[in-house]
């Protein structure tokens, strides 16, 4: 069992290198047809630039790793200078450089990479997952029988803050940082599921589509993971399937058949992703794309309202926030799978909960004061709101909260501040359902009466950051905005003191001073004054 | 202002100060030489076994202490002197109160085995404990075998927590069946059945005889009465624990096993008080035993005597008995009274149910004569504790229980429940025709 685990890391490793290696190889020659049909997909009118761009890239060799967006960035300033000069408005170049420059990556790459999609997917993709099954399927076995397995989670470096992790840590802030502002060095990547994406939407791979497979692979992987870790418990295999069916069909599939369906609605559309996590969903572009498009547009502009108007409130104060965030939601989802190794890293002091507390509520406040800039900005049809510019501000959201927050913090930091760093901290939408969750909702974890010996395991393992322990050891009843009914608490509890449950509002908060099993009239006289 | 004086920082001596400070302004004083904060001792094994790190042990952050203004001092209390209220502590300073509560919890029993001293060999109670055990067993290079003297909770743990680093172990229990003086005998049969699924090499009805020190003063082999010698590097010591107040000798304050204590949990002198593993009762207290060395009670004479420091002055009652425990990967809850066989009256009668396949299984007892429900105990399905609790007040027989049993199901949810299988197997044993009734939030809420 060893063996095939060591090999499955092995191969995991080889598959892994070669997918970061790619990004520095292979070569690009941008020839005239295609440079021709590049700025004619790229409306581009200004002759100035489309000489430069010419004399710099047509018929010229480029590595892997050369940057080009800021020779592209060179030659749009230029031109832009010429036609600001002249006062001739229409030629500017609005074009942006990273765009540019991934697209002429894309059309000029040559020889062995884009030659090879399928030997390549396989080296990389291919290995990558079969050297993590081959490591993950043994633990059928090496676990041994069913139950909560923690074992060694701080005597390893990967799960205890150790060098490992900090790799880790190191490669997926990379990745994502190549992925929101370094796009051009992703294309190479795109080759590897260009197959993939034509089949699906007709149209070769782009960075997102990239990262779109790669988090159902991931996902996928982990599911099975985490199958086998809690195979005694049906809550976590159900809820695992559900994030993971939501994800495949909702988040991926979906939306590139409806881009495939060529449908009057452009875009790919994710019907499970609710505003304000979605929150560009009323920027006024996506409004009067929405508008525009008849019949699907209007639909979706209506059940993306009653969305987060009516339905996920009402779901909440059914089955509390867990059913979004930890059976449905993507960046749940990820935290659920890939996440799950790393969940006790989370910050069980007062401390973090009044940071949190602070800034997820900031963020909510941000996206709310934001959509009523862009919403009065579409209807006044003015791009200036009380002499703020509405692009700057959609532009300051998308870059900290959307990229960096939910991006490269929110998953980047998984090894080292746990699985929910985004989820606790950040995401607007969990700040909205938890009000419900704690003032309006018939969930809560219930705490079986006296039975906890203040073990710890449910704090530590919580991936909120909730001091479950602090509730269960005064017999009291867990309710908090934060918690996302993962059910781990109750799973890894030794003493059988948590059961996530959905039950009448009367009594759901319960505090308590003395525990039951305590002389009853002391009981009462305590915990009634 | 009155100073009360904690001599111990367990659950019981910490639940007490957290209590008065809730319901006074007194100047509070916790004395420990075990630790600096408050931690769970029931945890230590996770901490072993890398689940978790120790400082996750500590329920409280450490502001805490100062926030409540409750003092902590690290020290061990040498001697206590009554007359002058006054303690004195081995690094030579002394302390006055004008309360004392004695919560000094308990130490491993030693039965004097030839060899019970020597390297290698120790108990499971203390951090020091938990840091010896990293020292003696960090592996199964330098631990060969380690073999566990004595059959209860403690013991099990302990196995379980080597077996996580893959060391061979030999667990000696002087009973015929695992704890099968407290469990009956099909659940005792299931534990020996999944001690051994787990890979240790479990002695029955075996008894030490003596440890074997190599040239270096060091455990390598024990002796059993059955004249086996086993090699071994590490010999853990859990047959039970006695109450820790050896420093109480001649102190003037009445000593039995443990602190002697009345039902307001005053020893013979005034203004000193005894809670927790430490405390005797001079009568038992219903079926209770007059020591009780569990979390749960600990806590509760923590809760009653705060009231009564801060002159409300209460009874130790407690309710329904009730305790909880895992054994690898089986967990068990009591409610009320099951007695195993070897000591259960005539009038207790049982039903027993097990699953044809997987580690659960329940056990209720019942009276004889007026069926009415004693109490159950449960192995891979949790209950609630309130149910029970209610229905135990109640006095409520077993049919009723059987009626409602899925209102007490605690497991979380989609887990597959067996209420039905259970009560089609008490219909047949009993020729009723109970049908299980649905479960009913209106029930399980309501307070009666
Ligand atoms: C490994 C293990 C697992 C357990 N699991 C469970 C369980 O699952 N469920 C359950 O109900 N119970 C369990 N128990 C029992 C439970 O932990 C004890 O009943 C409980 O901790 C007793 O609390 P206490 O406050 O009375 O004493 P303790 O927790 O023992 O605290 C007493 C403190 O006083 C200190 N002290 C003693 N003498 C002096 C002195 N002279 N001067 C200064 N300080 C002194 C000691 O060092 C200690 O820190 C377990 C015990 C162990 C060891
Ligand atoms: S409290 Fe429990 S269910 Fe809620 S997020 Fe934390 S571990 Fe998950
Ligand atoms: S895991 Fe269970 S027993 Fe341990 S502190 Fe949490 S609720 Fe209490």
């Amino acid at each position: 069992m060893k063996t095939i685990q060591n090999i499955g890391i092995t191969l995991f490793i080889i598959g892994l290198a070669i997918f970061t290696a790619l990004p520095f190889l292979g070569t690009f020659k941008l020839n005239q047809t295609t440079f021709d049909e590049l700025i004619t997909s790229q409306g581009i009118k200004s002759e100035v630039f489309i000489q430069d761009l010419k004399n710099t890239f047509v018929d010229k060799e480029f590595t892997g790793i050369q940057a080009l967006a800021p020779i592209v960035k060179g030659v749009i300033d230029n031109a832009n200078e010429v036609h600001d000069k002249n006062k001739e408005w229409g030629k500017k170049v609005y074009a942006g450089s990273g765009d540019m420059a991934t697209a002429i990556r894309k059309a000029s790459a040559y020889g062995f990479i884009p030659e090879n999609k399928g030997l390549l997917w396989l080296l990389t993709f291919g290995l990558g997952i079969i050297g993590s099954l081959m490591f993950i399927i043994p633990q059928v076995v090496t676990l041994g029988k069913k139950g909560i397995k923690n074992d060694h989670i701080y005597h390893q470096s990967s799960t205890n803050r150790g060098w490992i992790a900090w790799l880790v840590f190191i490669f997926l802030v990379s990745f994502y940082l190549v992925l929101y502002f370094k796009a051009e060095y992703a294309v190479n990547w795109t080759f590897l599921v260009d197959p993939i994406s034509e089949s699906l939407s007709g149209n070769p791979a782009g960075q997102w589509f990239v990262y779109g497979f790669m988090y159902c692979v991931v996902m996928t992987v982990m599911a099975i993971r985490m199958y086998i870790k809690y195979r005694h418990n049906v809550y976590q295999m159900v809820r695992t399937t559900s994030v993971l069916f939501f994800q495949i069909v909702f988040a991926f599939l979906i939306p590139e058949i409806m881009v495939r369906l060529q449908l009057s609605y452009s875009k790919g559309y994710d019907f499970k992703n609710a505003f304000p996590l979605d929150y560009d969903f009323f920027f006024s572009w996506n409004l009067k794309e929405l508008i525009a498009s008849g019949g699907l547009g209007m639909f979706i502009l209506v059940w993306g309202i009653v969305l987060t108007l009516v339905i996920v409130p009402v779901m909440v104060y059914f089955f509390g926030k867990r059913w979004y965030c930890s059976w449905v939601c993507g960046c749940g989802g990820l935290a659920e799978t890939l996440g799950d190794p790393y969940r006790q890293h989370s910050s069980k002091s007062l401390f973090s909960w009044k940071i949190e507390r602070w800034l997820i509520h900031g963020v909510l406040v941000f996206a709310v004061v934001m959509t009523g800039f862009t919403l009065y900005g579409f209807f006044a049809e003015t791009g200036t709101v009380l002499g703020i510019k509405v692009q700057s501000i959609m532009n300051t959201y998308s870059f900290l909260i959307g990229a960096i927050f939910a991006g490269v913090i929110g998953t980047g930091f998984y090894p080292i501040f746990g699985n929910r760093v985004w989820c606790r901290f950040g995401c607007p939408l969990a700040a909205y359902l938890g009000f419900v969750q704690r003032f309006k909702s018939r969930f809560r974890i219930t705490t079986n009466g006296g039975q906890c010996i203040s073990c710890g395991n449910c704090s530590t393992y919580c991936e909120q950051g909730i001091d479950v322990r602090a509730y269960a050891q005064k017999g009291e009843n867990i309710v908090r905005s934060s918690c996302v009914g993962c059910g781990i608490c109750s799973a890894v509890c030794p003493r059988g003191v948590l059961k996530l449950e959905n039950g009448p509002e009367e009594g759901r908060i319960n505090p308590t001073e003395i525990l039951l099993g305590n002389d009853v009239d002391l009981m009462t006289l305590v915990n009634k004054k | 202002m009155e100073h009360i004086v904690i001599i111990g920082n367990g659950i019981a001596g910490v639940t007490a100060a957290r209590h008065i400070r809730k319901l006074s302004d007194k100047k509070i004083t916790i004395i420990s030489a075990e630790s600096d904060y408050f931690f769970s001792r029931t945890a230590l094994m996770y901490v072993y076994m890398g689940h978790m790190k120790f400082e996750h042990t500590q329920p409280y952050e450490n502001w805490f202490w100062k926030k409540n203004r409750i003092d902590l001092v690290k020290g061990f209390v040498e001697k206590v002197a009554h007359e002058q209220k006054k303690l004195f502590l081995k690094d030579g300073t002394t302390i006055t109160y004008d309360q004392l509560i004695i919560a000094t919890g308990s130490k491993p029993n030693k039965f004097g085995w030839p060899g019970q001293d020597l390297k290698g060999v120790q108990g499971l109670y203390h951090k020091q404990d938990l840091e010896l055990l990293e020292k003696n067993a960090p592996n199964n290079k330098v631990c060969k075998r380690a073999v566990i003297v004595g059959g209860g909770l403690i013991g099990i743990e302990m196995a379980e927590m080597l077996r996580t680093r893959e060391i061979p172990v030999t667990f000696l229990v002087r009973e015929k069946s695992f704890w099968n003086g407290v469990l009956p005998s099909g659940e005792s049969e299931m534990i020996n059945e999944h001690i051994l699924d787990h890979h240790i090499d479990l002695r029955l009805d075996t008894n030490l005889e003596e440890i074997i020190a190599d040239e270096n003063g060091h455990a390598k082999a024990i002796r059993t009465d059955k004249g086996d010698i086993i090699e071994c590097t590490v010999v853990g010591l859990t047959a039970g624990v006695t109450p820790n107040i050896n420093f109480l000798k001649d102190s003037g304050i009445e000593l039995g096993r443990g602190v002697k204590v009345n039902r307001f949990l005053e020893t013979n002198i005034p203004n000193i008080y005894a809670i927790g593993d430490c405390a005797e009762q001079h009568e038992a207290i219903g079926n209770r035993r007059p020591i009780e060395a569990v979390w749960y009670t600990g806590r509760m004479m923590g809760e009653t005597l705060a009231q009564t420091i801060c002159n409300n002055k209460t009874e130790y009652n407690p309710g329904h008995w009730f305790n909880s425990a895992k054994f690898f990967d089986i967990e068990y809850q009591t409610y009320g009274w099951v007695f195993s066989e070897r000591s259960k009256k005539e009038t207790e009668l049982h039903f027993h149910w097990r699953h044809s396949k997987e580690n659960i299984c329940i056990t209720i007892a019942y009276d004889a004569a007026t069926k009415e429900f004693l109490g159950i105990n449960t192995f891979g399905i949790r209950m609630r504790h309130e149910i029970f609790d209610r229905w135990l007040t109640a006095k409520k027989d077993v049919f009723y229980v059987m009626e409602y049993l899925k209102d007490a199901n605690f497991d979380p949810e989609f887990y597959k429940s067996y209420e039905n299988e259970i009560v089609v197997k008490f219909n047949s044993e009993f020729g009723t025709q109970i049908q299980p009734r649905k479960k009913s939030w209106k029930r399980i809420f309501s307070k009666a």
